[in-house]
């Protein structure tokens, strides 16, 4: 079987979930005789026809709002933003009509939104972000940012099945870069549960997205000098799976935090505090933290590496922790 | 009984009908501000008087299986779709029984299944895009239903507004937006807000029809409101409706309207929508005395007896606040097929996806010869669903998608039916 990249492991979920569901529909701008920005969609209009594959005006509020009530009707749409960066000019639909709306009032969004976040790739201010924690923070929204072909392919489809809105962030980065054979059978893989990537005995790396390529390049870089490391992909960040983490914390009694977002008010704060709570005792040294700089995304590339997390700042954060 | 001559007709039991959906409506106002004296009302109370026709003579247009959101002075649709006092109060009052269980209040709550009733927002606007997705989503399972919400005046200046619109005047979206013009937007009057006279004029920057209609005048707002249901219905698209009217309250309770000038409550007291079609029932013999009476009495009957199962209701437990965030395990929506499925999987539903540019966008908007001639030729052929269906299914650039004028005009030639300049078409 030959290997797919992440583009065509997305491309691959929506046809077999379109496939199986004539209630799944595509929404969103250029998707449809151009295939979409990354041409995640490429194909799906010949294939399923224009009232599957809705191409849209330039208005993610539209979109948005189009898919929550096509969800209504017992659709199951996936939209997507052209940049996952242009969610912001739909976030009112996202916070408070998708999110709140089975809480409020039992109305069920059964809606994936998904996107390119991330950088490394030049993007700048605006094509380039990692906005997952403005949802996370929402209760009602499940979002999930792999950083595989079979968990791309696999959470998109549990996704598109689940009963709630799950927004899918899609590193950009990754999209043609990582390759991996998948099977031939329809899979899915399970929202709300992390991968141990690599196990290891010494310390605990909980990461997700970009930087779970460079948290296993660091682990090798570490195994080197005898640091074991454990390296978890959280995979979905809401619900957070916060059993599995603890669970790797006791074994290695030390927990470092890798993520591309931007570091006040990310992810690594929330799991430091769970851990604090619920494992202080189990301990041996600080939750340490590697991330992005508080900055927005810089454009020209030396100003775009010094934002970003590296493989030597994860290298020297868990030698430090190490030492404990 | 001798009644004017209606392009949609109203049965004697249909004309008192809505007279019964206005009082109603009024007197539960009425009501609310006496719970709110008595302290039983959580939060701010929004009133609907003056603009009881407006809510009820367009929610009226609609049929059972059609698709209201209603706004917060729009308790009027809600009673038209079978909604009862009591749902009102409850939520108002903040009870366990209130049908969103205490978790929101006014006429935040709704019901996909029975009703149709999608719950709004606060946030004005985003109605607009949510109600063409339902449309989109009725017509994609060949139903013919039609969306509608309404919309203040000053909620038409939201951004949302205008996707939306915007939006479903591409996709050609059975959907009605009905904006309530009641002269005010909390404390800012409307020419301070756009400069329009008639909001039915935005419909224009989107290419739909958009008709103004006096929004204290049931039956007028009825006729109109169903005219544009039915051109949502057979596939025309969507339409902006101006129900001009008057908030003749503050903007809530806590508000006493100081900024209002008397003169202008005055002006709309006389035409107030309850009381002129009093006169006009009487006028035209629908009603006599008797009729009126019974009429008043069974609502303050039934006011009463909502009242006491609201007041009945205990307010929730506090668990329930760590309740339902995620839909695990809860009720699906299912899509109510109305075509066969078969017309949206490959092969049936494969297309050649390329687009076809009839109008290559020249100044003087005039397709090039070459275009033009295509355009013609292609004769705007239909989906195979829409040859079954009559409708077009939301694919882009289908027919008459020009602007039309207010009236509905003749048939558009061929020629001029190809989709506006520079806008590309979905299919040859
Ligand atoms: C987007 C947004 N901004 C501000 C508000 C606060 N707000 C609530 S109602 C209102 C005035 C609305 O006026 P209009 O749309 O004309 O409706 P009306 O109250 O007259 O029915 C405002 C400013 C809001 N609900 N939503
Ligand atoms: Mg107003």
């Amino acid at each position: 079987m030959a290997e797919v990249t992440m583009v065509e492991a997305i491309r691959a979920a929506l046809d077999e979930e379109m496939q199986r569901d004539p209630t799944v529909v595509l929404i969103g701008e250029d998707i449809g005789v151009y295939g979409g920005a990354f041409k995640a969609t490429e194909g799906l209009l010949a294939k399923y026809g224009w009232e599957r594959v809705i191409d849209t005006p330039i208005s993610e509020t539209g979109i948005l709002g189009a898919a929550v009530g096509m969800s209504y009707q017992g659709l199951r749409p996936v939209a997507e933003m052209q940049f996952i960066d242009f969610i912001a000019c739909g976030f009112n639909q996202m916070v408070n009509f998708v999110a709140k709306s089975h809480y409020r009032w039992g109305g069920p969004v059964p809606i994936v939104v998904r996107g390119p976040c991330g950088g490394g790739v030049h993007g700048g201010p605006f094509h380039s972000q990692n906005p997952e924690m403005w949802f996370v923070h929402t209760p009602g929204l499940k979002v999930v940012y792999p950083s595989t072909p079979y968990d791309a392919k696999g959470l998109l489809k549990s996704a598109i099945r689940d009963n709630n809105p799950v927004l899918s962030l899609e590193h950009k980065f990754l999209y043609r870069r990582v390759k991996e054979e998948l099977p031939a059978e329809d899979f899915t893989v399970p929202l709300g549960k992390l991968a141990v990537r690599r196990p290891g005995r010494d310390l605990t790396i909980a990461t997700y997205g970009a930087t779970t390529l460079a948290s296993l390049d660091a682990a090798g870089e570490l195994a080197k000098e005898g640091i074991e490391v454990e390296v978890l992909d959280l995979r979905t960040l809401a619900p957070l799976d916060r059993q599995g983490i603890l669970e790797s914390v006791r074994k290695t009694s030390k927990l470092l935090v890798v993520h591309e977002d931007v570091r006040t008010g990310g992810l690594a704060g929330e799991i430091a505090a769970t851990v604090n709570e619920q494992a202080f005792e189990d301990l041996d040294g600080p939750v340490l933290r590697v991330t992005a700089i508080d900055t927005p995304v810089p454009f020209s590339p030396p100003l775009e590496e010094r934002f970003l997390p590296q493989v030597a700042g994860i290298v020297r954060a868990a030698r430090e922790l190490a030492r404990y | 009984m001798t009644l004017p001559e209606m392009k949609y007709p109203l049965s004697r039991d249909q004309l008192l009908q809505l007279y019964y959906y206005m009082k109603l409506t009024r007197e539960l106002d009425e009501q609310l501000v006496r719970l709110f004296r008595q302290n039983k009302v959580v939060g701010g109370l929004y009133s609907s008087i003056g603009q009881e026709a407006s809510a009820v003579g367009t929610a009226y247009a609609l049929e059972p299986k059609d698709w209201i959101a209603p706004m917060i002075r729009n308790v009027g649709g809600l009673l038209v779709k079978g909604y009862r006092p009591r749902d009102i109060l409850m939520q108002y009052m903040a009870r366990s029984g209130s049908p969103t269980g205490g978790k929101d209040g006014t006429s935040h709550f709704g019901d996909l299944k029975e009703r149709h009733v999608v719950s709004p927002i606060s946030m004005l606007g985003d109605l607009v895009p949510v109600m063409t997705g339902v449309a989109m989503g009725g017509r994609y399972l060949g139903q013919k239903v039609v969306t509608m919400t309404w919309i203040g005046d000053g909620g038409t200046s939201t951004g949302a507004f205008h996707e939306g619109m915007n939006l479903a005047a591409s996709q050609r979206a059975p959907f009605v937006c009905v904006v309530e013009n009641n002269q005010w937007a909390y404390s800012t009057p409307v020419a301070r807000q756009v400069r329009l006279r008639d909001l039915a004029d935005r419909a224009r920057a989107y290419g739909v029809p958009g008709y103004a209609v006096d929004g204290n005048d049931v039956v007028a707002v009825y006729q109109t409101t169903k005219t544009a249901v039915e051109q949502a219905r057979r596939g025309e698209g969507p339409v902006l409706v101006e129900s001009k009217t008057m908030r003749m309250r503050g903007h809530a309770q806590h508000d006493p309207a100081a900024y209002v000038p008397p003169a202008m409550f005055e002006y709309w007291k006389a035409r107030d929508p309850i009381a002129r079609y009093e006169a006009w029932l009487t006028e035209h013999a629908v009603w006599n005395k008797k009729v009126k009476a019974e009429l008043d009495s069974r609502i303050e009957r039934e006011l009463k007896e909502e009242t006491a199962v609201a007041e009945a209701s205990p307010l929730p437990q506090p668990e329930v606040a760590e309740q339902g965030v995620y839909c695990d395990g809860c009720h699906v929506i299912q899509a109510q097929w109305e075509r066969p499925v078969d017309e949206v999987q490959p092969p049936q539903a494969s297309v050649e996806a390329v687009w076809t540019v009839a109008d290559f966008g020249g100044s003087n908007g005039q397709p090039q010869a070459p275009a033009r001639a295509a355009a013609a030729a292609a004769g705007e052929p239909p989906s195979s669903a829409s040859r079954k269906f009559g409708t077009d299914h939301g694919k882009p650039g289908g027919s008459a998608t020009l602007a039309r004028s207010k009236a509905r005009a003749k048939p558009v030639p061929a020629a001029r039916r190809r989709a506006p300049s520079g806008r590309p078409k979905g299919r040859r």
